[in-house]
């Protein structure tokens, strides 16, 4: 495959990805904020925190206001991952690979990127309840999920595209966590109280995690929340599960059969891998919940660089000529 | 849908003979219509106008963040043409294109042509399309010009005449397919009941021509694209995605000792065959234009060894300058032996006095067009323009003469189009695509362009033109 058409398809994975994160992210928001109870403020700024975008946000608001940060984080062209912004990257990204997709995808990704354009004009950060809205963009790329699943040869091609989506995932997960620690309880006594329960509660809707939980876990506990996020092995959103596949995507494509590694992104990979198999909830505590996230999100960004310098990085053609001719 | 309204003019009306009077072949439709309310079609039209968008049918205006990207409005009345009819237009082409082939092997090699004085040679090796590079070449299998997409209209004797002869990397043959695709889906039944002849299976044959070219048995092919923000990227993606290929562009590829290699995520990977959808010049920078950043440096040297083929073979837009265009029909005689099936416009090339003359006494008759500009650029129709424009051109002729040609206007035919106003003739010309691998096969279909504006005779999309699907008929 050449290099310029899987580095095109890595990123339709994230970026895809990407948006149907962040439809999530403002969903379970909306949703906590309508829980709490009428003397608390809507607490909007932990939700820029944890995506990272702060800083150009600061650049373009005082306020965390409800409709401001809805619309940097869906509608705003200038904040590079918002949904627009993704949605926009990913039908860039398929745009020069269309050949390379089927039919189906191509055409479900265009209209899920004029859908967006639309609501944009539509000004729908504005509205009383635009929750309809990120279920849409939830639903479409979830669609494209389907459609890949169901048509997508297992090629090259597709692990790629895996590759890029479960290490999106895997960084978006870790951030979810992250939000609890950023959303600020009126007192530290109330941990433990209904209003903290409700937080936690939210950030397992917010991965369509909550009956799952339920299930295997029973009581919502904080410590066994955060164990389920990062270190569950059977949970498709799961920090280490997303890790494992996107490490099974780099076997895939290298060709390695047994263990180990053929190059330094399955290096690093695996090595994060076996961090996370190895490690129990007590220590990620222990260490702090935040500094362990932060941590691993420095990992999965290092793997991605990995990805990009083994299978991407074109060489400028104008350089090696003058190469071959000495 | 109403059609007694329907206003025959002094042109050649593709489907009225005059007015209230059908013609055979578009007698089935005309049932259709007459069943069908204008409602229900503006409804198809619509319909129509969103598949296109949502199948990405598009050609770049120009590039910005919001993609600023415009679809080639497609009318849903098809345009038939009748099998006899066809038939010659087919045997025209062919005859066409195996001179043309001729040529362009005799003007790089033996020359016999300008020897004998058919053509003038200061015309030939003077063109700035002559490429002086591949002098002394024969390309694989002797084969020129692969791909053609020549454009002819129909005047009001009811006659075809070939308006341009395309041999570099014409495009709109997606539209010609991609229309067809939509068209079906509006009259499902009208298919069968006519017996229209599918075009769906041309990137089949593209990709068996591309791999004839090739001495390997099992070629690598390609499409070589400039790229995303080219006008027809949405085209060179569609033919690399319907024949199974790679869609490579200048920085996927290297040359390594005379062989061209993808770069991959597995190392370098021999390519084979191009299609390439880049001009000859920006082919590679070494050997021509030095600025090109879209080319391969060292592939022309590679093509010289027999490497690499590439369709078309560089240096064919010497024959299809607008001036060498005056000369093909003595060229069929000359090369075959053979009358013209498909007769020329008229064409009074300038750079020949007596012509030059009558050119300038009667311009305002004339279409004057430069002989290396495409597009409906550069170009002057007599009878539409102002005294001043006259006057432009007239200077232009006398001071550049060999870079004019002119043509009496010619009526274009009509076909019936949806407008605002019901159904309303639009000016069309017809552009069929043809392969020349084992041997030369012209594909039963076409692109219809349709000048959208009434009384309008410009039919390039940069220009408000559409298109039509082109119904080819069995019988």
């Amino acid at each position: 495959m050449l290099s310029r058409v899987a580095s095109s398809i890595y990123w339709l994975g994230r970026y895809l990805e990407r948006a149907e994160n962040y439809s999530r992210f403002i969903d379970v928001n909306f949703n906590l904020m309508l829980d709490l109870p009428p003397d608390l403020k809507e607490q909007w700024e932990p939700l820029v925190i944890t995506t990272g975008d702060n800083e150009i946000y600061k650049t373009k608001h005082k306020n965390f206001e409800r409709k401001d940060v809805i619309h940097f984080l869906t509608f705003d062209s200038d904040n590079p991952n918002s949904i627009i912004s993704s949605i926009s990257y990913a039908r860039e990204n398929a745009r020069v690979i269309r050949e390379n997709l089927t039919k189906e995808t191509w055409e479900n990704l265009n209209e899920l990127y004029h859908f967006v354009l639309k609501r944009a004009d539509k000004k729908d950060w504005n509205k009383e309840d635009p929750r309809a809205f990120f279920e849409s963009v939830k639903n479409q790329v979830l669609l494209l999920y389907g459609l890949a699943d169901s048509t997508v040869a297992r090629t090259e091609g597709w692990y790629f595209r895996q590759l890029g989506l479960f290490l999106e995932r895997a960084d978006k997960t870790s951030r979810i966590v992250d939000v609890k620690y950023h959303i600020l309880l009126p007192a530290p006594s109330l941990v433990g109280s209904p209003l903290d329960f409700l937080h936690w509660t939210a950030l397992l809707k917010s991965v369509t995690a909550f009956n799952t939980y339920r299930r295997m876990y029973g009581n919502i506990e904080p410590a066994k929340v955060v164990e389920f996020l990062i270190l569950n092995k059977y949970f498709p959103r799961s920090v280490f599960y997303c890790i494992r596949e996107a490490e099974s995507c780099l076997h895939k494509i290298s060709g390695l059969a047994d263990s180990g590694y053929k190059n330094s992104a399955e290096k690093a990979i695996g090595e994060l891998r076996s961090n996370l198999e190895f490690t129990d909830v007590e220590e990620i505590i222990n260490m702090g919940l935040h500094e362990y996230l932060d941590q691993l999100q420095i990992k999965i960004n290092d793997v991605s660089n990995k990805i990009n310098t083994n299978f991407f990085q074109i060489k400028d053609n104008f350089i090696n000529q003058t190469q071959i001719q000495e | 849908m109403e059609t007694n309204q329907y206003q025959v003019g002094d042109n050649f009306d593709e489907m009225f003979a005059k007015e209230g009077q059908v013609r055979p072949h578009y007698q089935e439709f005309l049932k259709l219509l007459g069943k069908t309310t204008s409602k229900r079609m503006s409804h198809l039209q619509y319909s129509a106008n969103k598949t296109q968008v949502a199948m990405g049918m598009t050609f770049n205006v120009y590039h910005d963040n919001q993609g600023m990207e415009k679809i080639l409005h497609l009318d849903i009345i098809p345009r038939i043409i009748a099998h006899q009819e066809w038939k010659k237009i087919e045997a025209g082409l062919k005859q066409r294109i195996h001179t043309l082939n001729l040529f362009l092997q005799d003007i790089y090699n033996d020359r016999k042509v300008l020897k004998d004085k058919i053509v003038p040679e200061d015309l030939i090796l003077g063109s700035k399309d002559y490429l002086k590079p591949c002098e002394g070449l024969t390309p694989p299998k002797g084969i020129w010009c692969h791909i053609t997409g020549t454009d002819l209209v129909r005047n009001n004797d009811g006659n075809y005449y070939i308006l341009e002869d395309n041999l570099r990397c014409p495009s709109g043959v997606s539209y010609m397919l991609e229309s067809r695709e939509i068209i079906k889906r509006a009259y499902p039944d009208l298919f069968n009941k006519l017996g229209v002849m599918p075009v769906s299976d041309y990137p089949v044959k593209l990709l068996k021509m591309l791999q004839f070219i090739s001495n390997k048995e099992k070629p690598v092919v390609g499409v070589l694209t400039p790229g995303i923000y080219n006008s027809a990227y949405f085209e060179h993606s569609y033919l690399a995605l319907q024949m199974g290929v790679e869609l490579v562009s200048g920085v996927d590829l290297i040359t390594k000792g005379k062989k061209v290699f993808m770069q991959t995520t597995k190392g370098l990977e021999q390519i084979d065959v191009l299609y390439r959808r880049i001009d000859d010049t920006f082919l590679d920078p070494l050997t021509f234009n030095p600025h090109s950043m879209l080319g391969i440096p060292g592939i022309f040297e590679a093509y010289k060894a027999g490497n690499i083929a590439l369709a078309n073979a560089p240096g064919t837009g010497v024959a299809d300058d607008k001036a060498v265009y005056a000369y093909v029909p003595r060229l069929i005689k000359y090369y075959l032996g053979e009358e013209p099936i498909l007769e020329n416009v008229p064409t009074y090339l300038c750079r020949e006095e007596q012509d030059r003359k009558y050119v300038l006494d009667n311009i305002e008759d004339l279409v004057v067009k430069e002989t290396n500009a495409a597009g409906g650029y550069g170009m002057l129709i007599g009878p539409k323009a102002t005294k001043e424009e006259h006057a432009k051109f007239r200077n232009l002729v006398k001071n550049n003469p060999t870079n004019y040609i002119a043509q009496p206007t010619l009526s274009l035919s009509t076909v019936p189009t949806l407008t605002d106003n019901g159904l309303e003739g639009r000016h069309v010309d017809l552009r069929p695509y043809i392969l020349y691998g084992q041997e030369i096969e012209v594909i039963p279909g076409a692109l219809t362009r349709v000048a959208l504006k009434k009384g309008s005779l410009v039919v390039n999309s940069s220009q408000g033109g559409g298109s039509k699907d082109t119904w080819v008929l069995y019988n």
